[in-house]
């Protein structure tokens, strides 16, 4: 072994200045070369020791320097975060971006956001709903306003748009669900919009969050958008928006929050209060489901030959644990 | 699909190559079963009866396939397990780093701050500190009547919100409010006191936390009575 590692070792230890080529280094071995396991084990954790034992002296170190110098002391270091370490996208919208702005008056959006239409929204489910995802569909339609839920008796979707259009339904939500839990959302802008699925998960019904809260309101909630920086996110987050009504009731003291979090988004729904200007309580009420963005197709539900925006491709986009596209 | 009628007989038991007949049956079901008839013309009633029962289902159900067919069929995607278990936890670290609660506490209070809510909530006093930076002059006068407003829109507010913990808020922002012209605030705060002890007193049902207010008041009476007493007493 200690043959076979000295020229690893010396290889290893070549650092700054070019070594002249007879030179004598200590044998040094690395724990992985032990054949034994317990032996091998036993120097590993003694390695591990000794290597907390030194980050445990330099922190010691590092603070008493912090002290000793008081004022004059560098700033703390930052904490890598993954939101700090995350890859730049550079489909990051700047907020004073004329571009994205022109792009956006002018998008299927835009009547809403002129305040030309009214949110008018379906709600419906796959085949044959169970008892959680019927009463979640409930909760839902309790939850953004002018909703109205309707069983889908084996009608395909792609007749039920046509109708929907003539009814002036502004959006449609299919709620798909499998083994008795919804498990995807569909959310579909009318009128020619984009079609956005998401995979749901970690859904709560009103009954098992804990709270003591009563029944939302009928007063229209607040929409509070956390964290759509991209271009993608942003188009996402405005489809959120429009399913709400523009002017909210803030008698209602209800916010209804989306917060993308590393590509996931978490819907959340409360009742707030200002117990003075500095504080604010808040009390959840309503369901509560994350979602994932699967895909986002640019006209009305067809998945064979829509023309999809962005789809999620494993292999290519979850590569890095720092890269997020919302 | 089209229907055949096999055959076997025990002649060709020897044959397993030549063992089964093969008779391919008309597309139309009546005819199909006169075909069977004549075929199975010398055996049983009873195997002709079972045999033209099977060919019965078999036409039905082959009509069923071909019906679904034209209907939504279900895809089936396969999970794969490990792909959801990466999933899952990615979204529990998500969740805890997302900090949900502080996150949405903050963009309210920012709203609150940028007067997106208007007149409903009257708690303008650090946008009136700042305003006094801002002004050096004619600050006390407004900060007053401001605060005279307050104390008014504090017992209504007591109407506005549910519950007891209004009570015990408002005497919070009272001990707040000590930024300027305390004097006038002490008379004002006691007066508002003394209202909510008669008001306490009165209130049976409330036994525990309006006793936990009286001990509360109670404290704070005895510290801010004794130099208006004085006073008086002088």
């Amino acid at each position: 072994a200690g043959g076979g590692s000295g020229p690893v070792g010396s290889a290893a230890e070549d650092g700054g200045p070019p070594a002249p080529e007879r030179v004598l280094f200590p044998p040094t071995f690395s724990v992985s070369e032990i054949k034994n396991k317990q032996r091998r084990h036993f120097m590993f954790l003694r390695w591990k020791q000794q290597q907390r034992k030194e980050k445990l002296a330099a922190r010691k170190k590092r603070r008493k320097e912090r002290e000793a110098l008081g004022d004059k002391a560098p700033p703390k270091a930052v904490p890598k975060t993954i939101e700090n370490q995350r890859v730049y996208d550079e489909t990051t919208v700047d907020p004073n971006d004329e571009e994205v702005a022109f792009d956006e008056a002018t998008d299927e959006f835009a009547p809403y956001f002129n305040r030309q239409t009214v949110p008018k929204i379906l709600i419906t489910t796959s085949d044959r709903p169970r008892g959680r995802t019927v009463r979640f569909c409930e909760q839902l339609s309790t939850v953004i306003p002018n909703s109205h839920v309707y069983y889908r008796r084996g009608l395909a979707l792609k007749r039920i748009i046509p109708q929907c259009i003539a009814r002036d339904f502004t959006d449609l939500i299919v709620i798909n669900e499998d083994r008795k839990i919804p498990n995807g959302l569909l959310l579909s802008h009318l009128p020619d919009g984009p079609t956005a699925h998401f995979r749901m998960s970690s859904v709560r019904l009103r009954k098992e969050i804990k709270r003591k809260g009563k029944e939302p309101t009928e007063h229209v909630p607040e929409v509070i958008l956390n964290n759509f920086t991209t271009r993608l996110g942003h188009s996402i987050g405005r489809m959120f928006a429009s399913l709400f009504p523009h002017d909210p009731q803030f008698i209602g003291r209800q916010v209804a929050t989306f917060h993308n979090q590393r590509d996931y988004i978490f819907f959340r729904f409360h009742r707030y209060i200002f117990k003075s200007e500095k504080k604010v309580g808040i009390q959840e009420l309503g369901p509560r489901f994350t979602l994932k963005l699967r895909s986002l197709q640019k006209g009305t539900f067809d998945s064979k030959f829509g023309e999809y925006e962005w789809i999620h491709k494993r292999r290519e986009m979850d590569t890095s644990r720092r890269k997020f596209h919302l | 699909g089209r229907c055949y009628l096999y055959m076997k007989t025990i002649e060709r038991a020897a044959f397993p190559r030549r063992l089964w007949e093969r008779v391919l049956l008309s597309k139309n079901y009546e005819k199909a079963l006169e075909e069977i008839d004549e075929n199975l013309i010398y055996w049983p009633r009873f195997i002709r009866h079972k045999c033209k029962q099977r060919f019965t289902k078999i036409t039905q159900y082959l009509i069923r396939i071909r019906k679904l067919t034209l209907k939504r069929q279900r895809k089936l995607v396969p999970l794969r397990r490990k792909i959801e278990r990466r999933e899952k936890r990615r979204e529990e670290k998500a969740l805890i780093a997302a900090q949900l609660d502080n996150a949405i506490e903050k963009e309210l209070l920012e709203r609150l701050k940028q007067d997106t809510y208007g007149d409903i909530y009257n708690f303008p006093i650090h946008a009136f500190d700042k305003a006094l930076q801002q002004q050096d002059a004619e600050s006390e006068s407004e900060s007053d009547a401001e605060k005279e407003e307050e104390d008014d829109e504090d017992t209504d507010k007591r109407e506005f919100v549910e519950a007891d913990d209004s009570d015990l808020s408002d005497f919070e922002d009272m001990d707040k409010l000590e930024t300027s012209s305390e004097e006038e605030q002490e008379e004002e705060e006691e007066v508002e006191k003394k209202a909510s002890y008669a008001k306490s007193k009165g209130k049976t049902p409330l036994k525990g936390p309006a006793r936990r207010k009286q001990r509360y008041i109670q404290i704070e009476y005895e510290k801010e009575t004794e130099p208006t007493t004085k006073t008086k007493a002088a």
